[in-house]
């Protein structure tokens, strides 16, 4: 989808940015924190239980915690974002893949929040408000210091370019 | 902002009364207020009282007290106290370029409705109201609920004035400026509106389920009665949708002052409210299944409100508003031209999704259109009932692009064009990839050029003072 967007829109569309590796890391640290006790709790409950088929259960999530790992890892690289000179692009997406246009001059406040996990990443979410409850601006997994910055850059060109309802 | 208190000279008699009325000075608000206020709670508690109590009275015939009646005397009398209270400390008035309401016993509360920020004013008489011949005042503002922003309430000579006085102040004119006068565009017979709410799928289908069941209690007793059963059952709670919906659209009329349109309607309740041009964020074109015999069309518009993650679904229910419950196509489209000009709600042959988009949507496939021009976006859908939306492009709020994995498949994206407020977006769904892109690349392009160069209101709003 980002394809035929990129096709479309030609020289329009600058050169997305991606979200930062750490936040890669950070998934994959939750992602350990659910799957590796789940695991260890079905090796305890086959090497307790004694029947045949009991193998079969630690194998299981052992599948299903690698297709969780696969499906982040396309999301997170689905992430990406390019600021234009009077809008925002936002693409995100694996399976439900999303590209959202948020014009400067609509933007009514930005928030920039950390959950427990991305602080001690050192990580932050920069999230765009407009005065339509469905517009869907947000771009996790971004360093503080630049999470930070760019807050700083809309919050200055969305002055710039307010615009009444 | 606020000017002198002598009215211009020449001002109609009524207005010069307002002066006096609703001067810059605290006032209360009127004496009989928690009367209807507290009517309806009233009314609740007897509602439950009344056969509670008549129920008890069987089992003290020993001569015991009925604790019950006592418990209920209290709480209506606490609730009245609480009304009369309520009304001893609330007071409001306009004054430094706002309208201020003070209220609260325990906790004070201070008001300030900046008058550069009022939306609409809309005065309501409810039917409690109008027997004692109060109406309300209720202000809506960018950001902030109606339910805190109301005088509740005026005599109903003193509404309109206080009305017309905030509107005024609001665009900048001379306080004692009269209501600019309103032209008469549009009135819904009674006789229209009753037959059209019946029209409407929600009760034609379970009348005609209940025909069939009644057909068909001969032959299968247990299905004809059961679908008998069913519909009766859905036929009762549409019944009642319908009896709101002509309560609150009865005597629909519609007419055009110059800031907006303003709308006359309602049965128990008569509202009388405003919607300035400026403030239309978005008009819906409805066409129920069963109204396209007729050629009946109704209109809604879409106002905006400027917080509403905070607001309750409630109040965002009161965004929305019926401009004409039901009209001919022809009346509509006249309507539609006074509100939004230039805007043409029949699709170009070229607005449909591609061939293939049948299989991903087949049950709204046929209706599927979207389409744009120089001002407007405009997006039809729908299964039954078709539903077009109109939005200006100087009022779009941000437009993104989504696929889902059958989309992808049948290589479609659908394209949502997003307007203040979160009840309506314009969806233009299931079209060719390509297309999709290049919708959205032009339609953000052509929203940010009208913000630059904003396009002129349907009417000019008056000369600000």
């Amino acid at each position: 989808m980002t394809g035929a967007v990129a096709a479309a829109w030609g020289p329009d569309l600058p050169p997305l940015k991606r979200l930062s590796p750490r936040f890669w890391l950070a998934r994959q640290t939750q992602l350990a924190l659910v799957w590796i006790p789940t695991f260890i709790a079905a090796l305890v409950v086959a090497l307790v239980a004694r029947v045949p088929a009991s193998p079969a259960l630690p194998v299981a999530v052992a599948l299903i915690a690698i297709l969780a790992w696969v499906v982040e890892r396309g999301r997170y690289r689905s992430w990406g974002y390019a600021e234009r000179d009077d809008d925002l692009i936002i693409t995100r997406g694996l399976l439900f893949r999303r590209v959202s246009v948020v014009p400067y001059g609509r933007m009514q406040f930005i928030d920039v929040t950390a959950g427990p996990i991305d602080r001690a990443f050192g990580l932050a979410t920069v999230q765009l408000h407009t005065a339509a409850a469905a517009t869907d601006a947000r771009i996790p997994g971004l360093l503080r210091a630049d999470a930070d910055a760019l807050r700083d850059r809309l919050a200055t060109v969305g002055e710039a370019k307010a615009t009444g309802l | 902002m606020i000017t002198s208190q002598s009215p211009p000279d020449g001002v109609a008699p009524l207005s010069s009364a307002g002066m006096v009325e609703v001067g810059e000075t605290w006032r209360r608000l009127h004496p009989l207020s928690p009367v209807v206020r507290f009517g309806r709670v009233l009314i609740g508690v007897l509602v439950i009282a009344i056969p509670s109590i008549a129920d008890s009275q069987g089992q003290l015939h020993d001569g015991g007290f009925p604790v019950s009646l006592v418990v209920y005397l209290a709480l209506l009398g606490l609730g009245g106290l609480g009304g009369v209270i309520s009304w001893l400390v609330t007071r409001w008035r306009i004054a430094d370029g706002a309208l201020q309401i003070e209220t609260g016993f325990i906790r004070r509360q201070s008001l300030r409705i900046p008058l550069a920020r009022i939306q609409a004013v809309d005065v309501i008489a409810p039917l409690a109201g109008r027997l004692l011949g109060l109406a309300e005042v209720r202000v809506v503002s960018a950001g902030r609920g109606a339910e805190h922003s109301r005088l509740a309430y005026l005599t109903a000579a003193q509404a309109p004035i206080v009305r017309a006085r905030l509107l005024a102040l609001a665009h900048g004119l001379e306080a004692g400026t009269p209501e600019p006068p309103s032209l008469p565009l549009l009135h819904v017979q009674n006789g229209l509106l009753l037959p059209a709410l019946l029209m409407r799928a929600q009760v034609i289908t379970p009348v005609l389920i209940a025909i069939a069941g009644v057909a068909a209690i001969a032959a299968a007793p247990v299905v004809g009665a059961g679908a008998l059963g069913s519909a009766v059952t859905v036929l009762v709670v549409s019944g009642l949708g319908v009896a709101r919906a002509f309560n609150e659209d009865f005597d629909f009329a519609i007419s055009e002052a110059g800031d907006g349109v303003r709308l006359d309607r309602g049965l128990l309740q008569r509202r009388h409210e405003t919607i300035p041009y400026g403030r239309i964020q978005a008009v819906r074109v409805v066409e129920p299944f069963f109204w396209r015999v007729f050629g009946w069309t109704r209109l809604e518009v879409d106002v905006a409100r400027q917080s509403v993650s905070h607001e309750a679904d409630r109040d965002a229910q009161q965004v929305a508003r019926t401009l004409i419950p039901v009209a001919s196509r022809a009346q509509a489209l006249w309507l539609l031209a006074r509100v939004m000009p230039d805007a043409h709600p029949n699709p170009p042959p070229d607005a449909g999704p591609p061939r293939r988009a049948r299989f991903k949507a087949p049950l709204s496939f046929h209706f599927l259109a979207a389409w744009f021009g120089e001002r407007y976006v405009y997006a039809r859908t729908g299964r039954v009932q078709s539903s077009t939306i109109i939005v200006p492009l100087v009022k779009v709020q941000s437009v993104h692009l989504k696929s889902g994995p059958l989309q992808r498949a049948f290589r479609v994206a659908t394209v949502e064009v997003d307007t203040a407020g979160r009840r309506w977006r314009a969806s233009a769904r299931c079209r060719d990839e390509i297309e999709a892109a290049e919708m959205l690349r032009r339609i953000s392009e052509r929203a940010r050029l009208s913000r630059r160069t904003p396009p002129p209101l349907p009417v000019p709003v008056r000369a600000a003072g």
